[in-house]
């Protein structure tokens, strides 16, 4: 740090967020009063025909569908409070290992907000669509040019939509070959939808193990390599953070055998602008606009999971796709388009915010993104070491995973109840437990948007956190990460009872079905 | 540069220093240096203020409002949402949360989507539903997985009425599934359920309204499933529910459905919402995140994602479906946008779509050449045909500020259907503005 940087304040510490007190919040059923209303609707001047004027009496519904009855106002207290029992990356940091929690720049929020993109309906002719062609145009290129790929579908939803249309890419491919492989290679460290991927691409995985450095064992993957196998599926950095430094000889492997390397892109981050898939030798990529071009995760979607590919795969990708059409932008489907992958067009005004990403960063700003997200996991992992274990002590790219395996033996305090604790802390707890070939792990990813101050802060406290836990154990004491959230405004929860007497809706909760 | 790193130089070679590095290309020295790149190919930053004058220009060539009133659905609605849904759904904290892993903060989301869930239920009359997936397309999709994996049959026999572009999604993923997909056509705008050969199938599709807008008989659909040894799966619309039965009532296995109208705009497409709810005997193989209410320490009432071992971070390669990220944002505020309907609300508009459908039929057929595709009765959107190729009345009528319809031709070749044109008509559109879009489509086609 510079200068009096020790006492300046961490921005994306959240320990000073009020609220008003521990009562939990009602549902909004249970402020329901019959014929209160918000609603209002436009005024038409059509004929008041009646529902049964209107619906033949076999369909006409009998009883009427019963909604919360709330007036405006209780609707806003009833979410605004909802909203206050959330955690967010505008609220602080989000060291969430894998999801690439960065901050999402509001002015790509606004841009989706302007009516002259947010109210085109998706069957417009290209005529009436130019600007929104243009923009997906625009973003396809940017993203073959940050990947290193001649061509890409903005079609898929989310990464996972993206892996199984990457997977049906590759079994197009093999099919148009005349081939059948069934297999598909997939990490042991690798994201659980890579294999569920997998099984619903038609294909069978077969794991390879990671070596002693935390990168794919080659020599199992000599040993798992045929004829058979269609591809493998891999993410670089991989989900130790660590990157694949033999990349180029696995390459040559995968594709001596006939195989295609499909590129998860849950961890392009750390590499934007410095090396692309495309020179690793990857022929088909898939991009998590909300992780990598910050569109904001919204609690769990909408993303968009765009797929790029290889000049080889561009006829098969799905269709319609936007394109440039003389001086102006239609659409066409590649002739042996494998299909549509989504209702129209993808997640458009999430396409758009990424769009403004990439306008706002420039191909500059995108490799200072890069970099930086390098430099703070890099200068965390750092600041951990005696704290926490290194399983693999080598330098990290854009999150590193260190284990709570010997804090545990020592305190009997495990990895959850370190993410526990942090919450106390104020910060977003990381990702634990994955990946599964590192016990206890925690998988920390501060991105490059969180300052130093920040990252030093949250360094600071699982310090703290591990070495409070050492002297308890030391004197003998309760733990108090074993209580932790105290601070948060419910602790603990039941996840047991969750599951067992399950009660998914508030018509559940009236009634128990047992 | 970087408008969004907050690092100084100073602050960067301090780290540097840290880590007993000179340079941040030294963070790099792992990657081969042949593949290393000296930048992007990519245009220099610009400003937010420049951004937002290059959105403006680049803006004005989509048509929207007044330069093309909205007559196409088509599973895409040009419904009233209001600013108290776009305020509240538009939070920061729920739009930059993530997935709740960590629930003792994430009750806001959860809860909302726990709300959600319960209103999804009632619109389908099913007793649970999934916390959303990507559209609807998406949702059918994961409902023939789960209705395959049920009865151990991969044919599904999918009526013509349902969405084509959804009928096209299923059958991009049967290449890796394997699922086979066959047709039930149409007679008179409805699912003839009696062409389906005898035999076993895993699924029997229909959509409720179909595609053309016409109400499908849904017992004779539960028959027809029954007769297969299938299982039912009804496309719902969220809307026409409001004034029409739930497909629950009709022993439908799965409801699906496409969520956009439930409070999201237009937006060319996306994000929209995949609407998905099951009897409670699916349970186990529901496709997504599910939540549930339990309590915490104290005994405090809260909410997680529950039955979690069903999902493919957990099950992996033995997972029945591969959702992670989903739509949560647009669960969220279809729950806004049903809070502020309400009861009566969504019933009205339900009601005042069939009123203006049926004004807007009758007066493009009023129009010399212009016919039916069918008399089945309507309540959400109808088809009609025209002696002009549909492609040419919408591109024609566009000129005029309205945007017609959609062309019936993907899915329907060689049926009665084909060259249609399919109309959609919401509480939005007023008796003047269906007396003009009328007089405008008569002078395109004279």
């Amino acid at each position: 740090m510079t200068g009096d940087a020790s006492r300046r304040a961490p921005g994306g510490r959240a320990a000073s967020a009020p609220l008003m007190g521990k009562a939990t919040e009602p549902t909004i059923f249970e402020y329901s009063a019959p014929g209160r209303r918000a609603w209002s609707l436009r005024t038409t001047g059509l004929p008041e025909w009646s529902a049964e004027e209107l619906v033949p009496a076999a369909h006409l519904r009998a009883e009427p569908l019963a909604l919360p009855e709330v007036a405006e106002r209780d609707l806003v207290g009833h979410f605004t409070r909802l909203s206050h029992r959330q955690y967010s990356v505008d609220l602080g940091a989000y060291p969430l290992g894998s999801c690439t929690m960065k901050y999402n720049p509001k002015v790509c929020d606004e841009a989706a907000s302007l009516a002259a993109f947010r109210d085109v309906h998706p069957a417009t002719p290209p005529v009436g669509a130019q600007g929104w062609l243009q923009v997906l145009v625009e973003l396809e290129e940017a993203l073959c040019e940050i990947t290193g790929m001649a061509a890409a579908t903005l079609q898929p939803a989310a990464g996972a939509a993206g892996e199984l249309t990457g997977l049906l890419l590759m079994r197009a491919w093999h099919e148009l070959a005349g081939e059948r492989r069934t297999r598909v290679v997939v990490p042991e460290s690798a994201h659980g939808t890579n294999p569920a991927s997998v099984t619903l691409g038609g294909y069978t995985p077969v794991t390879v193990g990671t070596d002693a450095r935390g990168l794919v064992d080659r020599a199992a993957l000599a040993a798992v390599l045929g004829p058979d196998v269609a591809g493998i599926v891999l993410t670089n950095p991989n989900t130790l953070g660590l990157f694949e430094e033999e990349i180029l000889e696995i390459a040559q492997m995968v594709h001596d055998v006939g195989g295609l390397l499909y590129y998860d892109g849950a961890n392009l981050n750390p590499i934007l602008g410095v090396v692309r898939p495309g020179d690793m030798g990857f022929d088909i990529v898939h991009l998590n606009l909300h992780k990598t071009f910050a569109t904001p995760h919204g609690g769990g979607g909408p993303g968009a999971g765009p797929v790029a590919v290889s000049q080889r795969l561009v006829d098969l990708l799905p269709g319609p796709r936007p394109v440039r059409v003389g001086d102006g932008y239609g659409f066409a489907t590649p002739p042996r388009s494998i299909g549509r992958i989504h209702s129209f067009h993808g997640n458009a005004l999430v396409l758009l915010r990424a769009w403004c990403y990439i306008k706002l960063n420039g191909g500059e700003g995108l490799r200072r993104v890069a970099q930086v997200s390098v430099l703070n996991a890099n200068w965390l992992h750092e600041k951990l070491r005696g704290a926490y274990d290194f399983p693999f002590d080598r330098p990290v790219m854009h999150e590193c995973v260190v284990s709570a395996a010997s804090l545990k033996r020592e305190t009997g305090v495990r990895a959850l109840d370190v993410a526990k604790r942090l919450l106390e802390e104020g910060f977003h707890a990381p990702t634990v437990y994955f990946p599964l070939v590192v016990e206890e792990s925690l998988m920390i990813e501060p991105t490059e948007t969180e300052s130093p101050e920040t990252v030093a802060a949250l360094a600071e406290a699982l310090v703290s956190i591990a070495a409070e836990a050492r002297a308890h154990a030391a004197a003998g004491e309760h733990q108090p990460a074993h209580d932790a959230p105290r601070t948060t405004p419910v602790g603990r929860l039941d996840e047991t009872r969750a599951a067992r007497k399950l009660v998914a809706t508030f018509d559940a909760r009236e009634r128990p079905a047992d | 540069m970087g408008n969004f790193v907050p690092h100084t130089d100073a602050d960067i070679a301090a780290m540097l220093e840290f880590l007993g590095l000179a340079s941040l290309d030294e963070l790099y020295a792992v990657v081969p240096a042949a593949i290393r790149l000296a930048g992007l190919d990519l245009p220099g930053e610009i400003a937010e203020a420049d951004l937002v004058a290059e959105l403006d220009a680049i803006g004005a060539g989509n048509r929207v409002g007044s330069r093309a009133l909205c007559f196409a659905g088509g599973g895409a609605y040009d419904h009233e949402v209001p600013a108290v849904v776009r305020a509240l759904a538009g939070r920061s904290e729920f739009v930059t949360a993530y997935t709740p892993y960590q629930p003792e903060v994430a009750q806001g989301v959860l809860q909302a989507l726990f709300e959600y869930q319960t209103m999804v239920a009632r619109l389908s009359g099913l007793p649970i539903a999934n916390a959303s997936l990507y559209d609807g397309s998406a949702a059918l999709v994961e409902a023939t997985n789960l209705a395959v994996a049920t009865t151990g049959s991969p044919l599904i026999w999918c009526s013509q009425g349902v969405n084509p572009r959804w009928v096209e999604v299923l059958r991009t993923f049967a290449r890796g599934s394997g699922h086979a997909i066959a047709t039930i056509g149409l007679a008179g705008g409805v699912t003839s359920f009696d062409q389906v050969p005898a035999g076993r199938a895993g699924a029997v599709v229909v959509a409720y309204p179909n595609y053309l807008g016409a109400l499908e008989d849904l017992a004779a659909a539960r028959a027809a499933a029954d007769r297969l040894g299938a299982h039912l799966i009804v496309c719902q619309d969220p809307i026409a529910a409001g004034i029409l039965h739930s497909p629950g009532q009709f022993g439908t296995d799965v409801v699906c459905g496409e969520g956009q109208a439930l409070g999201n705009p237009l937006g060319f497409g996306g994000p929209y919402l995949g609407l998905f709810s099951c009897r409670a005997e699916h349970v186990r193989r529901l496709p997504g995140r599910l939540v549930g209410e339990t309590v915490d320490v104290a005994g405090r009432r809260a909410y997680v994602t529950t039955l979690r071992a069903r999902e493919q971070d957990i099950r992996r390669e033995k997972a029945s479906s591969n959702v992670c990220t989903n739509q949560t944002l647009i669960a969220v505020t279809a729950a806004i946008q049903l809070g502020w309907l309400g009861t009566e609300g969504l019933r009205q508009v339900a009601l005042r779509c069939a009123r203006g459908t049926r004004y807007c039929r009758a007066a493009l057929l009023s129009i010399p050449g212009v016919e039916p595709v069918s008399e089945a009765p309507v309540v959400r959107e109808f088809a009609v045909r025209a002696p002009l190729a549909p492609e040419l009345i919408v591109e024609r009528l566009l000129e005029k500020g309205f945007l017609a319809g959609i062309p019936l031709r993907e899915g329907f070749e060689g049926t009665d259907v084909e060259g249609g044109l399919l109309v959609a008509v919401t509480e939005r559109r007023t008796a003047a503005e269906i007396d003009g879009f009328a007089a405008a489509f008569a002078e395109v086609i004279r």
